[in-house]
């Protein structure tokens, strides 16, 4: 049996959890650490958690929280954000990750990921593959959350990221991210048919439905969920929204009013519903 | 000291350590073989190469000192990789000597796709223990239940030549495979319980009531 993962992930910038559209127009949520221990509690599978800024001012600012999360959060713990060397890997696993996710310095020099699954195996190594389609239907791999313009196609990126020995794609739809529209099932299907390795789904849950849909007809491995939780729990537990610090847009969180576009479904209604669709599924008791 | 973490530049100790602070066992990382002798549990944690990680221990004359801590009759754990390492022999690219200390062998998972599942090598997720078997009373497993779940990441399998050592056994794709072994003081196993939440954890406590 494969039982298929559901990984809430969160988006960081400095000590904030933070949410954007499209990986863009990023607003503060609340504390990383707050979130990672209810989804932890809520039965996550594995957690993800990806410096947003860290590409773009070349920073790191992340291992402070891994830290503290991975004393009291007893699943897996995949960090991503501006990772460009060997040694960059090694600070954040001996922070407390157990997997690294890489993007830009991917791209850019692709035997990074050989030089890196051969230094910490392959299950040690998810390429972040963020998408974007084209107006002729086509599918390129954008770098810098989505930012910047590679030209490469994701087939045959995603056939290479294989080849040089990655254990895992996290499969962004940067269309669909933060949306709550549904996943890109196209694409999904076009990279899970692809390759061997496990694909991750991530970019645009905003119901159930579109969660059984990525695995049902995407064929996704595991499923990577940030808006559609994140809102979820800020919408049933008020006091969340007292626990952030004042950095960055804090406004929508000042404002108390909830995130029309997704409901207050928890991971633990996630899950459940899955499940009654015969999807298999880790439960904790 | 509790627990002594044999430390042989292989693996991701760290959660293996917040996991026995968290139930509140005192544990140390090392290399040192007086400070592993004198712990009351030695645990062999590892991710990576079996080759690699035997050279390691070879080298840093780690393997004479498991020897004497397991002749010692005090508990001795072996995770994931820690568990393929006390085998004979892992066909790991090449074929590596192991060991020795458990009759068998490492092998690669070979397994057949259906038309609508694949099985990606390595493993990477949850999969459930099921009982196999000899009872877990007598294990570290006794505080846990059968079909836990708990997480695996792994490309080998261990293959014990004697099948009454088996306390566990797990399916991935069409095959099944070994996921717990205890052969005396010995108790081995391929899942990170460090990794598998609560349950997981439950095998953290158990060590705890029991030897510290």
């Amino acid at each position: 049996m494969k039982y298929i993962r559901i990984i809430p992930r969160l988006d960081i910038k400095g000590p904030n959890l933070v949410k954007g559209i499209h990986l863009e127009g990023l607003r503060v949520l609340g504390k990383p650490e707050d979130f990672a221990k209810l989804y932890y509690e809520q039965g996550a599978d594995e957690l993800i958690y990806q410096d947003t800024v860290a590409s773009l001012y070349q920073r790191n600012s992340l291992t402070d929280i891994i830290t503290r999360t991975a004393e009291d959060i007893f699943i897996p713990i995949t960090v991503g954000g501006g990772l460009r060397t060997l040694e960059d890997i090694n600070k954040v696993l001996r922070a407390g990750a157990d997997k690294v996710s890489i993007n830009t310095a991917a791209i850019k020099n692709p035997e990074f990921i050989t030089e890196s699954s051969r230094a910490f195996g392959s299950s040690t190594i998810v390429v972040a593959v963020e998408v974007v389609k084209q107006p002729d239907n086509s599918y390129l791999a954008y770098t810098d959350n989505g930012r910047e313009y590679t030209g490469i196609d994701v087939l045959s990126w995603v056939k290479e990221v294989e080849y040089r020995g990655a254990g895992e794609i996290m499969l962004t739809s940067i269309d669909r991210d933060g949306t709550g529209s549904g996943f890109d099932i196209d694409l999904i299907k076009m990279v899970s048919s692809a390759v061997q390795i496990h694909v991750i789904a991530h970019g645009g849950a905003g119901n159930i439905n579109h969660i059984k849909n990525a695995i049902n007809d995407g064929h996704a491995d595991a499923i990577a969920i940030s808006s559609m939780l994140h809102y979820g729990l800020i919408n049933q537990e008020d006091n969340l929204l007292n626990k952030f610090n004042d950095e960055g847009n804090i406004e929508f969180l000042k404002k108390n009013v909830s995130f029309k576009t997704f409901g207050s479904e928890s991971l633990i209604d996630v899950k459940q519903s899955l499940s009654d669709e015969k999807i298999p599924l880790r439960f904790i008791a | 000291m509790d627990v002594a973490i044999i430390d042989y530049k292989m693996s991701n100790l760290y959660s293996v350590q917040a996991a026995c602070k968290k139930v509140g066992i005192s544990s140390v990382i090392t290399s040192d073989r007086n400070v592993i002798l004198d712990a009351n549990v030695a645990i062999l944690p590892g991710v990576g190469a079996f080759g690699e990680a035997l050279s390691h221990l070879v080298k840093s004359k780690l393997d004479e000192c498991i020897y004497s801590f397991i002749d010692s009759g005090k508990p001795f754990i072996g995770i994931c990789l820690g568990l393929q390492l006390l085998f004979d022999s892992s066909k790991e690219f090449g074929n590596h000597k192991g060991l020795g200390l458990i009759k068998g062998t490492v092998k690669k998972f070979q397994l057949h796709s259906n038309q609508s599942i694949k099985y990606p090598v390595p493993q990477i997720g949850w999969n459930k223990i099921t009982q196999s078997g000899n009872s877990w009373k007598k294990s570290l497993l006794r505080n846990n239940h059968d079909n836990d779940f708990m997480y695996f990441v792994h490309s080998y399998y261990v293959e014990p030549e004697d099948d009454s050592i088996v306390i566990s056994k797990t399916t991935y794709g069409d095959k099944e495979y070994c996921s717990a072994i205890q052969q005396n003081n010995i108790f081995a196993i391929q899942f990170h319980p460090e990794k598998s939440g609560d349950v997981g954890l439950n095998i953290y406590k158990t060590i705890k009531k029991e030897y510290c």
